[in-house]
């Protein structure tokens, strides 16, 4: 009798122990934790983000909203470039953004400036990234930026339709280093000013 | 009698109990191996290769360990694979165990590593019951320093590697039409970056899409019909889709960030895509007839783009870039995302198990091959320079 009443607290306390505490982890197999990433919500169908089309997103980059349709190609043919007009006021951006900064403004004002002098001429601009990014990702992100200058220089007053766009994403670096300053200069967007061919 | 039946009550109940709780635990154990453990991971199968040699024991090693498959001597190996690979290709596979021959197969014609990719094939058939991928082929991107290139089509071992474009320019982004000799591609060649349709069997090619701006990152429906790609003709790189001609433009997503690398799942009926929702870099998917994007969530991981979804629609696989890039996987559906190797671009090969994809070497990209369920990973040939976003035909 005394070895019964020890045994059962012991074995009700073991059950209740095995209940309770639940079974070994389960963390999925193979899962390395990459240090300083966001605690993402585990999510399976249930959790779609649902978003209603042509809604343009509140942005806090300063990108804007977007939507200035692109200049028509053709209005574009036979131009010559002159890489060097404005070849100082190429302008740099943040990590990861299109966001044109505001120490960037004189720079577009300058561009614009130019563009205003000789109706005549046009503008490419040329949109780029580091390459923290893969290739894909960075052809969006280099044409997002040239967009944004282009966003820019419409609300000073210049029509869209003189200004094209081209990402070279990350395959024409302005320095071919793999640091911070390297980087800096490789997130940029360059302004080439077209003229119309001599005697057209 | 009462007390009888009470003391028994108590005496057996935490038994009971401790019954039930390790059942439980037990259940538990099961439900979470057929979820995440059966597919990452797995031990190769051990298997004896005797009496090849040269190209044919390379080439028989090379798709084996690709598909998860280990070699050992004869008495450890759970099957044996005997023959000879000088002049044909000939051989047979044993079960070690029950000294069974499974086939019996000799190979002529084409080339020696032709046969033993064939070879291959039929053992990777006979014992896993699956098709083998040694005569398959990828696609990818040849680049110099200062960015010109071509897009090159090759054995998917590298091999036999030639040239599809003489544009001397940026080019990107090969894409397979399914089940046909027939590629789309980016190239910057026209001035511009067009996207392309190359008929490979005639070599005649033709742009599709040359918009002001970006026509990029082109992506076949699995029925060969439509093509989704980014556009920027709206103001903002977008996911668009036309038909394979190049022609009825629709556009999927209107949001001012940058959408990039579209693909589709198996069933045609989603595109997933990488994009930026509420400030967060996502993967997102969106009906191919259109209508609300939906985010694919990639948890433990940030950056996700590149996606790339699996024949046997279970898997997206994808870059995570968070300073480094890695080849991360994720149920299709969205959930826990496994980190596998460092690299970009992954592309599923038609089996859901192996993926090609570009990873640095010193600073230079090249390709390399990856077998998920075993992480048994091989670099393949280099043309020159940077190789790069290759692209498994399918």
């Amino acid at each position: 009798m005394k070895t019964m009443k020890l045994i059962y607290p012991l074995a009700c306390a073991l059950a209740f122990t095995l209940a309770t505490t639940g079974c070994h982890n389960h963390k999925a197999v193979g899962v390395t934790p990459i240090p300083g990433s966001p605690t993402g919500m585990v999510g399976g169908d249930n959790n779609a983000t649902t978003l209603p089309p042509g809604n343009p997103m509140p942005t806090d980059t300063g990108v804007g909203t977007g939507g200035l349709p692109t200049a028509s190609a053709d209005s574009f043919e036979g131009m010559t470039e002159d890489r060097a007009a404005l070849a100082a006021d190429t302008i740099h951006f943040a990590f990861d953004s299109a966001a044109i900064k505001s120490s960037e403004q004189s720079n577009l004002e300058a561009v614009a400036a130019a563009l205003k002098a000789d109706a005549n001429t046009k503008l490419l601009i040329e949109g780029n990234c580091d390459d923290r990014g893969t290739e894909e990702y960075n052809r969006s992100l280099g044409e997002r930026r040239a967009l944004a200058a282009r966003e820019a220089l419409a609300k000073d007053g210049i029509d869209p339709s003189r200004v094209r766009t081209l990402s070279f994403g990350k395959d024409k670096p302005a320095d071919p280093g793999h640091d911070e300053a390297a980087w800096a200069k490789n997130r940029r967007d360059d302004f080439v000013l077209l003229h119309p061919k001599a005697g057209a | 009698m009462k007390n009888k039946i009470i003391h028994s009550i108590k005496t057996s109940l935490p038994i009971f109990l401790a019954f039930v709780a390790l059942n439980f635990c037990r259940a538990q154990e099961e439900i979470n191996i057929t979820q995440t453990g059966s597919f990452f991971g797995q031990k190769p199968i051990p298997v004896s290769l005797e009496g090849f040699t040269g190209e044919g024991a390379e080439v028989l090693k090379f798709d084996l360990y690709v598909q998860g498959f280990s070699f050992v001597t004869p008495d450890l190996a759970q099957y044996r694979i005997s023959g000879s690979s000088v002049g044909n290709v000939s051989g047979y596979v044993t079960d070690r165990i029950s000294r069974q021959t499974k086939f019996s197969r000799s190979y002529t014609g084409a080339s020696p590593r032709r046969q033993a990719h064939a070879f291959a094939d039929d053992i990777v058939f006979a014992i896993t019951g699956k098709k083998g991928i040694g005569q398959t082929k990828i696609a990818f991107k040849a680049q110099a320093p200062g960015g010109e290139g071509e897009i090159y089509v090759s054995d998917f071992d590298g091999h036999n590697a030639q040239a599809v474009t003489h544009d001397n320019a940026i080019v990107a982004a090969p894409a397979w039409v399914p089940g046909r000799l027939g590629l789309y591609y980016t190239s910057y060649q026209p001035g511009n970056p067009d996207i392309f349709y190359h008929n490979l069997s005639t070599g005649q090619r033709r742009v599709i899409a040359r918009f002001s701006g970006l026509n990029t990152s082109a992506a076949v429906s699995p029925d060969g019909t439509r093509v989704a790609m980014i556009l920027s003709r709206s103001g903002s790189p977008n996911v668009w889709v036309c038909n394979a001609d190049g022609t009825d433009f629709k556009q999927l997503t209107t949001s001012p960030e940058d959408e990039s690398s579209p693909c589709w799942s198996p069933d045609g009926q989603w595109i997933c895509f990488a994009t930026k929702l509420r400030s967060r870099r996502v993967l997102a998917k969106v009906p191919a007839g259109g209508g609300p994007v939906q985010r694919i969530p990639t948890s433990g991981v940030s950056n996700p783009t590149d996606p790339d979804w699996s024949p046997d629609g279970k898997w997206i696989a994808f870059t995570s870039q968070m300073g480094d890039f890695n080849i991360c996987i994720v149920p299709a559906g969205g959930g826990m995302a496994t980190v596998l190797v460092p690299g970009q671009h992954p592309s599923w090969s038609p089996n859901s198990r192996t993926l090609v994809l570009n990873h640095a070497t010193g600073y230079r990209q090249s390709l390399s091959v990856l077998d998920v369920m075993t992480k048994q990973v091989k670099d393949i040939g280099r043309i020159s320079g940077n190789d790069s976003q290759p692209a498994w035909a399918k």
